[in-house]
């Protein structure tokens, strides 16, 4: 076994949502910039323009790239061979984020009762954590700020086997039609198909973080993300929604095993400042 | 796009009336912020009748929930939240003098009629251009409900924040307006 302290385990945390709320990975920023040549909108290409700009001040600066910092989401893969020592995993996790939200000037976000006190809990804890045992004696991270623009106009349909993939083409762009400026596009959408209702957002929320330009290896899955791609950005919404031809940079479908009686659908909506970062102890 | 209109806060009539759906502006002087929570609590002092804690008359309010200011810097990032959930709380502020609304995303039947009727401006400042936006921020204080920590009601002084009328008073709605003609 290989022992992995707490407080390591801890400082990782913080240092990755510092990381993913300062800085917009590359690949994004490549393809906003490729987006800013194929928008033909002038109100487009300024919005483009400004996002831009503000995640290089953003970056340069060491400051948030949105005011909304977001829900503190993990995905985490945990090697077998790991002990871990000196306290415990959920609790080192969540000091993390506390640190981090709490020394990095990020905003807390998350509210006790979601229905009748909502009060803050000043620490944007509890976090979202979703752990995996793998092989292996390492812990992979990858955490994800998730702002709630976005996360609200999220959207679930248990579909029918029968509805096939134009039911799934037509229900994801349905969906981000029906959000229009509300998520701050232009978006990345995030598809979850089969498993459970709950598996299949979980699968959609991960596939936010695909690397951009990327596609699903199954060439199926692959053609109904382009499709899909394309009929949102032919509905003419556009960056911030005021018209143009680029309201979303990537349709991304993950999928499972499911049930002979279904063919659950999630779609997660992710604005254009869609953070991550990953690490490994 | 036209050229950029520098225009000055509070706003009153005439000055509404000069502002059209796509114009871009810039927007020099005192704002409010206001989301969620101190929206309901401004709310419930109209329905009981009182005071509210601060005067809206000619005022513009922002929806946003500012992040921490660092060290050094007046303001934290401060973007615009989307502005439906504030639907149900604007027309009682725009029927008490509110003159404009910063802000992203759709707006109600209810307050966009609200806007015609008291002669009011819906500015969209883009999503997530937080960092950026913060810059035109040069003072903030919190003026009410302090309790509520980045829903509190601040002050701020802008100088030359960026935004863009997207509905005016007239009941033009750039959301409804252009998308169609980028449409395939």
């Amino acid at each position: 076994m290989r022992q992995i302290n707490t407080n390591q385990i801890k400082d990782k945390v913080k240092e990755l949502f510092l990381k993913a709320n300062y800085q917009i990975d590359q690949d994004i920023m490549q393809r906003l910039e490729e987006a800013l040549k194929e928008e033909t909108s002038p109100i487009g290409k300024s919005v483009l323009n400004m996002i831009i700009e503000n995640n290089r001040i953003a970056s340069k600066e060491e400051i948030a790239i949105c005011q909304d910092t977001g829900l503190s989401v993990l995905f985490i893969e945990l090697g077998q061979e790991v002990q871990i020592v000196d306290g415990g995993f959920i609790e080192a996790i969540n000091q993390g984020v506390k640190e981090a939200y709490q020394e990095g000037y990020l905003r807390k976000s998350v509210v006790d009762d979601p229905v009748f006190e909502r009060k803050n809990t000043k620490t944007n804890t509890p976090a979202i954590i979703y752990t995996d045992i793998v092989p292996g004696d390492k812990i992979k991270f990858m955490v994800m700020p998730k702002g709630f623009g976005s996360e609200n106009m999220s959207a679930l349909a248990m579909m029918k086997p029968a509805d096939g993939p134009e039911g799934i083409v037509n229900f994801i762009v349905e969906t981000v039609k029906k959000a229009g400026p509300n998520p701050c596009p232009p978006t990345i959408i995030g598809v979850g198909v089969g498993g459970t209702a709950d598996q299949a957002m979980v699968i959609a929320k991960k596939a936010i973080a695909r690397r951009m330009g990327e596609h699903n290896k199954n060439d199926k899955y692959a053609s109904m993300e382009k499709e899909a791609l394309k009929k949102i950005n032919n509905s003419g919404i556009g960056p911030a929604g005021l018209g143009g031809r680029i309201t979303t940079l990537a349709v991304n479908i993950d999928y499972l095993p499911t049930h002979i009686a279904g063919m659950p659908v999630a779609v997660n909506v992710c604005c254009h400042a869609a953070r991550h970062a990953e690490g490994i102890l | 796009m036209t050229q950029v209109k520098k225009i000055t806060t509070p706003l009153d009539d005439k000055r509404v009336m000069e502002l059209k759906a796509g114009d871009s502006v810039l927007i020099t002087g005192d704002i409010f912020t206001g989301r969620d929570a101190a929206h309901k609590r401004l709310i419930e002092l109209i329905k009981q009748g009182k005071e509210l804690p601060i005067d809206i008359q000619g005022q513009v309010i922002y929806y946003v929930g500012p992040a921490p200011a660092k060290p050094g810097y007046p303001c934290g990032s401060a973007g615009p939240t989307t502005s439906y959930r504030m639907d149900p709380y604007a027309p009682p502020l725009l029927d008490r003098g509110l003159k404009g609304m910063i802000g992203k995303g759709l707006r109600s039947k209810e307050v966009i009629e609200s806007m015609k009727k008291n002669k009011a401006v819906y500015f969209g400042a883009v999503g997530g251009a937080a960092a950026l936006i913060a810059r035109s921020i040069k003072n903030s204080e919190v003026v009410a409900y302090e309790d509520l920590g980045a829903e509190a009601i601040h002050h701020y002084y802008v100088e030359d924040f960026p935004a863009i009328v997207v509905i005016d008073y007239l009941g033009n709605d750039l959301y409804k307006t252009e998308p169609p003609k980028y449409k395939k």
